[in-house]
């Protein structure tokens, strides 16, 4: 193109345009406009989730500490080493994050599990006619609304052991406990199941809202049909409830899984600040205080790059199997 | 759907790349030779009550030398990002303080402005700070890269009433004055404890581990080799935790206090007769509503026989960004505020101590309550390693301490073999680079 400029000046610029770009804005409108407007929001999507996420890739191969980060590009380069220390399983480092890991899948499967079990429940039971449905639906939808901050701090303090309201209910009301020996919440074995029932707590309504948005769908006169022949709650919500919901379970529990798996602020929030006892360390937590509190953060980056290999393979094979399954009915 | 959700998670996991990726550049803030941009540690009860504080201060400064500071007080669960942050992208403030643990790290960065004798001739020689608070400035043997700022100290703080109550005369002076005094004092009828404890907080933790580790004699650091599990560290770290576990003078909802404010306000309020903890404490106290008369200090008891240490060179230094386009300035900011009329107008109000020879003799500080802060600053304390990696050795060995007071609030024993254990955990972890 520049050689041709330099030959002839001028002419490239005033000849051929007028014939050329009228095809040119046809052809675009025809197939390529739908494409063009998706570029912002392409170029977007690259720079704010794709390049971090490959510096990400490309920091886990380096000893990237704070006495790199004036001159990152002089940090050495690590080769594999920051995997081996994360995957050895015979030093701390490596037997803490794989007990993390199993951790976070134990919180995931449990928040999730439990999640979507009141989820679904409560849109059944308000799919009938309940009184007071409109009141009961806005009431469920409350922990969602609430800002995250808000309700985490309002969990810590009811998990508070001299003054809080659980053990308020658990000691001094049931007398279940002497209060010498008053349950801990927010340490030890305890605090995984507090960090537990406030992630249910949060997430559940979101299972809620979607499957009742996906059962409104299903037509009414379907479970006429089934009770006339006399078919039981029990066998309706088997034979025509979990079928045709099978799309909307399929996400909500891919979101919720995705979700959870990677919740950060929710431990962080709950225990102070991230002064997180060693029973509710996630992996999310496990990688912040690799990368910020010890200022490693080429093994922060290898140890976010595990997990997110973890949750491609998770997702992958979720999607497959779903896929599968629903092509075989 | 599900490649929203991937990418979603893989952004969210990889907290760390936009860190670096916003990397280059070599702008300073205050470009101009008239203005200097200052990030402040949040030394008042709050950010707002800093600004207040340090206003007139800053006032006087323009008046001197025409220079407008641009001041930002940053919280310190933000401090060290927001400098790792503009040590990566080369923006950032001219001036910053620094937890003086730091010094020895953010000195191997090489962003941060040496103080060879050229500038520290320019800030008034570093003759004029206070001989133990150049131990905690930079690793041994290096031109250091911060001064001392605002100085800190470990004591002991003891209520008067409750100590008249129990009939104890004055206070402890040895390790075993003090659980015995701790015992009489403890009685969880009433809901008193002899000693508040911050349980949860590692950084109380590991200041605690390191004290009484000197005092048993033992040493963290060969040179940057860890060694956390001699017996003369987990005798210290014992001795610590045994508060709760054996001894009982400590409650054991203490190991849920985390932020650093739960143990001195429980103190005030006189559930917690004793409280160890760095001088400024007493601005908290006041907060919680107990007047400085109603309380006494004393020196971090000694372990018997042990090595003579009450605290750690504890404190806040001030570095100067090597790329600041005002470095004149900035070094004529740095000897403002290290100069003995600053240090007593702001140490005063911070409740902190003068790092500056010549400012501990300002009437100011002539209490007894501050003089055996000073006293301690002076003669009995050790700086924490002056290696770069100090902050894993603070989060490493922290968190063991706070997962062993942990075990003991729950009943669960807590011998040597715990402590030897949960020591080697944060040695590999130490040595394994987090």
């Amino acid at each position: 193109m520049a050689a041709v400029t330099r030959e002839s000046p001028g002419t490239a610029d005033t000849a051929p345009p007028v014939p050329r770009r009228a095809p040119l804005m046809t052809r675009l409108r025809r197939i390529g406009l739908p494409y063009l407007l998706c570029v912002p929001a392409i170029v977007l999507e690259l720079l704010v989730h794709v390049v971090p996420m490959l510096a990400g890739v490309v920091m886990s191969f380096y000893h990237l500490t704070r006495l790199y980060l004036r001159n990152w590009q002089n940090a050495p380069f690590a080769g594999l080493s920051n995997y081996k220390v994360s995957l050895q399983l015979d030093n701390a480092v490596g037997q803490s994050l794989l007990a993390s890991f199993a951790r976070s899948i134990a919180f995931t499967v449990l928040s999730v599990g439990f999640a979507w079990l009141l989820g679904f429940g409560a849109s059944v039971v308000l799919q009938g006619k309940v009184r007071g449905r409109g009141f009961w639906r806005t009431l469920f939808l409350f922990p969602y609304a609430l800002p995250l901050y808000a309700s985490v701090f309002t969990w810590t303090f009811m998990f508070q052991r001299d003054n809080g309201l659980i053990n308020q209910l658990l000691v001094h009301d049931l007398h279940l406990f002497t209060p010498d020996k008053a349950p801990f919440w927010l340490l030890g074995g305890n605090s995984f199941y507090a960090l537990v029932i406030t992630e249910i707590w949060q997430k559940w309504p979101f299972a809620f809202l979607m499957l009742m948005a996906g059962m409104q769908n299903i037509p009414g006169d379907l479970f006429e049909a089934a009770s006339i022949d006399g078919a039981g709650v029990g066998m309706q919500i088997r034979k025509i409830v979990m079928p045709m919901l099978r799309p909307v379970n399929v996400v909500v529990i891919l979101v919720l899984f995705l979700w959870t798996f990677n919740d950060f602020n929710t431990p962080y929030l709950l225990f102070g600040f991230g002064s997180v006892p060693d029973q509710a360390d996630l992996l999310s937590i496990h990688i912040y205080s690799s990368t910020f509190q010890n200022q490693n953060f080429g093994l922060g980056s290898a140890q976010s790059v595990l997990l997110l290999l973890f949750l491609l393979v998770v997702t992958a094979v979720y999607l497959m199997v779903t896929r599968r399954r629903r092509d075989a009915v | 759907m599900a490649t929203r959700g991937i990418a979603l998670v893989a952004a969210t996991s990889l907290l760390g790349a936009t860190l670096v990726a916003c990397g280059g550049g070599d702008g300073g803030g205050g470009g101009k030779s008239t203005t200097l941009t200052y990030w402040a540690s949040n030394q008042a009860p709050t950010p707002q009550l800093d600004e207040k504080a340090l206003a007139p201060v800053l006032k006087e400064f323009k008046q001197q030398t025409g220079i407008t500071v641009n001041l930002q007080v940053i919280g310190w669960p933000d401090l060290q990002n927001h400098i790792d942050t503009a040590v990566s992208s080369g923006k950032g403030p001219d001036i910053v303080n620094i937890g003086n643990t730091w010094s020895a790290s953010y000195q191997a960065t090489g962003a941060f402005l040496p103080f060879d004798s050229a500038a520290a001739g320019k800030i008034g020689g570093m003759g004029k700070f206070v001989p133990t608070t150049q131990k905690a400035i930079g690793a041994p043997g290096k031109t250091p890269t911060s001064v001392p700022l605002y100085g800190l100290a470990y004591g002991l703080f003891y209520n008067k009433k409750l100590f008249k109550e129990a009939k104890i005369a004055g206070p402890p002076k040895t390790w075993t004055e003090f659980v015995a005094d701790a015992k009489k004092l403890t009685d969880p009828a009433k809901k008193v404890w002899g000693v508040g404890l911050e349980g949860g907080s590692y950084t109380e933790g590991v200041h605690h581990a390191f004290i009484l580790g000197e005092q048993n004699g033992a040493t963290l650091f060969n040179g940057t080799k860890p060694d956390f599990t001699s017996a003369q560290e987990i005798k210290g770290v014992k001795q610590y935790v045994d508060l709760m576990s054996t001894d009982k003078v400590a409650n054991p909802s203490d190991a849920q206090n985390a932020d650093g404010t739960k143990s001195p306000a429980n103190f005030a309020q006189g559930k917690a007769a004793m409280l160890l903890w760095q001088g400024n404490a007493a601005t908290n106290i006041a907060q919680a509503g107990m007047k400085p008369s109603e309380y006494g200090v004393a020196p971090y008891p000694q372990t018997a026989g042990g090595k003579n240490v009450g605290t750690f060179v504890a404190g806040i230094n001030m570095s100067v960004f090597k790329n600041t386009k005002n470095q004149a300035g900035a070094l004529k900011f740095v000897k403002f505020m290290t100069d003995p009329k600053t240090q007593a107008t702001l140490n005063t109000k911070f409740g902190t101590l003068p790092v500056n020879t010549k400012a501990a003799k300002d009437p100011a500080f002539n209490t007894p309550q501050l003089q055996m802060f000073i006293n301690e600053l002076a003669t009995r304390a050790q700086p924490l390693p002056q290696i770069p990696e100090e902050g894993i050795f603070e989060t490493t060995v922290g968190n063991a301490v706070k997962k062993l007071i942990a075990d003991a609030a729950q009943g669960k024993p807590v011998g040597d073999a715990q402590i030897r254990s949960a020591l080697t955990a944060a040695q590999q972890k130490m040595e394994a680079g987090g």
